[in-house]
């Protein structure tokens, strides 16, 4: 069996791609994909240590974080639809009607 | 022993003493309330039986003396208690009081008789029936403040009732407010009377404060019992306070030097001259030093003074009243100069032969002044025959308005027109005078007598007034009565109604008939007196005093017809430019107008007091009121202060400090938030950048700690 090591590291590399992702792309739907990346390399990590420590609670975090990405999905995807009616574009940037 | 008490005592009334004043004031509280719906006769009747009814009390009264002639006090309800002060309503009824309410009532109720047909014609001749009523009201108050006056048992509820008087008689005379000079000098002329009676009633005050300091009480008795102690430890006190007192009497006895208020106070209707201003209210002042007798036969300087000032009044009146054209300013200074002759006698102790003459004084004056305001009716009267007829109109052309009724010099021949009112009138005239024998002969006798032993000075200024008082009242009868009738409208004068007549009547077989009240040789009136006036003693008649008052009366009243008829007769065939309107004006020139203007009493004080004092008040009213208090002190000072306190307030601690600080607030959060708003992108990334920034910080932080 892998030693638990590398699927922290394995969770941390994904993690650091998503939140790159979520840094430096403007399109809506790429950022989100980047966010789900993060929650679930988070995932990853909570399986892993529940494994790690035989305890159950981390395996069905990650169900209540699955069920949690997919309702914010559905809003999301929602919201970003609105938007696209009214901007004609995905692009955050152009998202920036709250600027001080 | 209570039986024959009883038996002997006769029948005791005392306790109706309160309905002498309870009668006139329902009377009068009916006239208020319901008299609108009365005609004239019934509000008449119901204020002459108030007053009859009074004087049914007080004959009452005086019959319940008779058998208990100590009299009594008869408490009514307790008034003011403060510490020592104790102030009750209570009736003295003793001989003293309810001769005053005798005849005050008396007088008062053929007065309130008279005034019914009088009256009648008055504000038909004012052009005011509706103050026919008020009339009535007025004269039912001032017999119940006169009842109070005389009945009262301490000096504070004498005092209500002085005040009370006055104020009836500021309201009668200014009756006609409306009429007079300029429309307003019956107002003034009321004005004046009272303000007069105000300085008098101010030493009044005095007086009662000093007894009240000198005494602890306002009570006669307890007063009279400790004057001799206080006068033995303070004279000087009772001195001030007897003189204080005098002052009081001088204001509403109209003695000098406050008599000026009396001639004016003519103003009035003349049922009210008669009635307050020469029968009743005058002599309040008269019965307050009788009843005072017992403080001031302690103080002889006191006394000394009060006669004196009696004595001079009652000769300077009488000289003023020769040069007269009034009828009724003739009457009003007789009438101040027989209140000398009261005040002369009581100022001098002897306080029987004062109230003596007050009694038959008020039975002639009553009626020499009702017999002048039948006169004055009478030529009112032709007057307005005069007025009404086409043939005799042109007779008062030019003086249609503008006449007189009142002057002298406009009568004449009266005595076949008016021949009741001239019978009354001449016994008046003689009563007063002095012609024995009626009632002025023995009253005034009494005093002159009484005078020669316990003042002769004053003794001799009586006399010379007793005998220029003949000869004015002999002036004026031949001038009203006698000679030809100098206008059109004394020509065709008419005799007044019987309402009017019928009271003069009784009062003529009063004054005929009232000096046998004290017949020298039987003193029924000071024997009555003694039991209430200690030191009363009879008046022997002096044959000499009497001889020679007689006898000055009757030269005066020859003197009088020579000068006024025989001269008067003479003077007529002079032309009209050269006749002068008075014989004495040829004889005595300048003196004479000296003596017509009154020695410009009213000038002298209106340049010596009114215009320093009016100068005085217009210099307090302007310079110190306005100038200082409201320019100065409200305007700068305390308006001012306040204008710079508030804008201090205003611009220095509210807008500059209170306001200020919200201010800054707005201000600092406002900068804070425009350079915090930078941080606000709008864009996404730099959100989720910083929450990583924070994340790797706290992260680290928790890390490396």
């Amino acid at each position: 069996m892998l030693p638990v090591a590398y699927y922290v590291g394995l969770s941390a590399i994904l993690f650091i791609i998503g939140v790159v992702g979520v840094l430096t792309r403007r399109n809506a739907i790429i950022i989100f994909m980047s966010i789900e990346l993060m929650l679930n390399s988070a995932n990853l990590a909570f399986v892993a240590f529940a494994r790690v420590h035989e305890a159950i609670s981390g395996q069905i975090f990650v169900f209540f974080v699955m069920a949690v990405a997919a309702a914010e999905v559905a809003v999301g995807l929602a919201l970003i639809v609105a938007i696209f009616h009214t901007k004609h574009s995905i692009n955050v940037d152009n998202i920036s009607s709250l600027k001080g | 022993m209570f039986l024959s008490e009883a038996v002997s005592g006769g029948p005791q009334f005392f306790y109706l003493a309160p309905w002498i004043v309870f009668f006139p004031v329902i009377g009068l509280l009916i006239n208020i309330i319901f008299g609108s719906r009365f005609n004239e006769k019934v509000i008449g009747a119901i204020a002459s039986t108030a007053s009859g009814l009074a004087f049914v009390v007080a004959v009452l009264l005086g019959v319940s003396l008779i058998g208990h002639p100590e009299g009594e006090i008869v408490p009514l309800v307790d008034w003011i208690t403060i510490g020592l002060l104790q102030g009750r309503w209570a009736f003295q009824v003793d001989t003293l009081s309810v001769t005053m309410m005798l005849t005050v009532t008396g007088v008062g109720t053929l007065i309130h008789i008279y005034s019914i047909g009088y009256m009648h014609d008055d504000v038909r001749h004012n052009g005011d029936p509706g103050r026919y009523r008020r009339f009535f009201v007025f004269l039912n108050l001032f017999i119940a403040m006169m009842m109070i006056l005389v009945g009262s048992d301490n000096y504070l509820m004498l005092f209500v009732g002085w005040e009370g008087v006055g104020l009836c008689s500021f309201l009668l005379i200014g009756f006609w407010y409306d009429k007079g000079k300029d429309g307003i000098g019956n107002a003034i002329a009321a004005k004046k009377a009272f303000i007069t009676n105000r300085i008098g009633d101010f030493g009044f005050l005095l007086a009662a404060f000093i007894m009240f300091w000198a005494f602890r009480s306002f009570n006669f008795q307890e007063v009279f019992a400790k004057a001799p102690e206080v006068a033995a430890i303070a004279p000087g006190a009772i001195l001030a306070m007897t003189l204080f007192m005098l002052l009081g009497v001088t204001g509403k006895s109209a003695q000098l030097p406050l008599y000026v208020w009396l001639p004016d106070a003519m103003a009035g209707p003349t049922p009210v001259s008669a009635l307050i201003h020469a029968a009743t209210m005058v002599t309040a002042g008269v019965y307050l030093v009788a009843r005072s007798a017992e403080i001031y036969i302690l103080v002889p300087q006191a006394q000394m003074w009060v006669a004196l000032v009696g004595g001079i009044t009652a000769l300077f009146a009488a000289t003023i009243a020769l040069a007269q054209f009034d009828i009724k300013k003739v009457l009003a200074y007789s009438t101040i100069s027989q209140l000398g002759f009261m005040v002369a006698a009581v100022g001098m102790g002897a306080f029987v032969a004062g109230m003596f003459h007050l009694v038959t004084h008020a039975f002639f004056k009553a009626l020499l002044f009702l017999s002048a305001g039948s006169v004055i009716q009478g030529i009112e009267r032709g007057h307005h025959h005069v007025e009404h007829d086409p043939k005799l109109r042109k007779l008062i052309k030019g003086q249609a308005h503008d006449f007189d009724p009142q002057d002298m010099r406009n009568m004449g021949g009266l005595r076949r027109q008016m021949k009741i009112t001239f019978i009354v009138y001449m016994i008046g005239t003689l009563a007063l005078a002095g012609i024995p024998p009626l009632a002025g002969f023995w009253s005034k006798d009494e005093i002159l007598a009484e005078a020669k032993l316990l003042n002769p000075s004053v003794y001799w200024l009586l006399t010379i007034a007793a005998f220029l008082t003949a000869f004015y009242m002999g002036r004026q009868i031949l001038m009203v009565f006698f000679g030809k009738a100098r206008s059109a409208p004394a020509e065709h004068a008419q005799e007044s109604p019987l309402v009017v007549t019928i009271p003069l009547m009784i009062l003529a077989a009063l004054s005929l008939l009232g000096g046998a009240l004290n017949l020298p040789w039987f003193h029924t009136f000071t024997h009555w007196l003694e039991h209430t006036l200690t030191f009363v003693h009879a008046g022997e008649f002096n044959l000499a005093v009497a001889g020679l008052s007689t006898g000055l009366a009757i030269v005066a009243i020859i003197l009088a017809w020579l000068i006024y008829s025989r001269r008067y007769e003479a003077l007529k065939d002079l032309p009209t430019a050269k006749r002068p309107d008075d014989p004495m004006r040829s004889y005595l020139g300048p003196v004479f107008s000296l003596l017509e203007n009154k020695y410009y009493v009213d000038e002298i004080y209106q340049a010596l007091i009114l215009k320093p004092y009016s100068a005085l008040a217009r210099f307090l009213a302007q310079v110190v009121d306005w100038q200082f208090w409201h320019d100065w002190f409200h305007d700068t000072v305390i308006a001012g202060g306040f204008r710079l306190f508030t804008r201090l307030l205003a611009v220095r601690i509210d807008l500059g400090f209170i306001d200020a600080i919200g201010n800054y607030l707005g201000a600092i959060t406002r900068g804070l938030a425009s350079r915090m708003s930078l941080l606000q992108t709008g864009y996404v990334r730099t959100y989720a950048l910083s929450i990583l920034v924070g994340v790797v910080l706290m992260l680290g932080y928790l890390l490396l700690r």
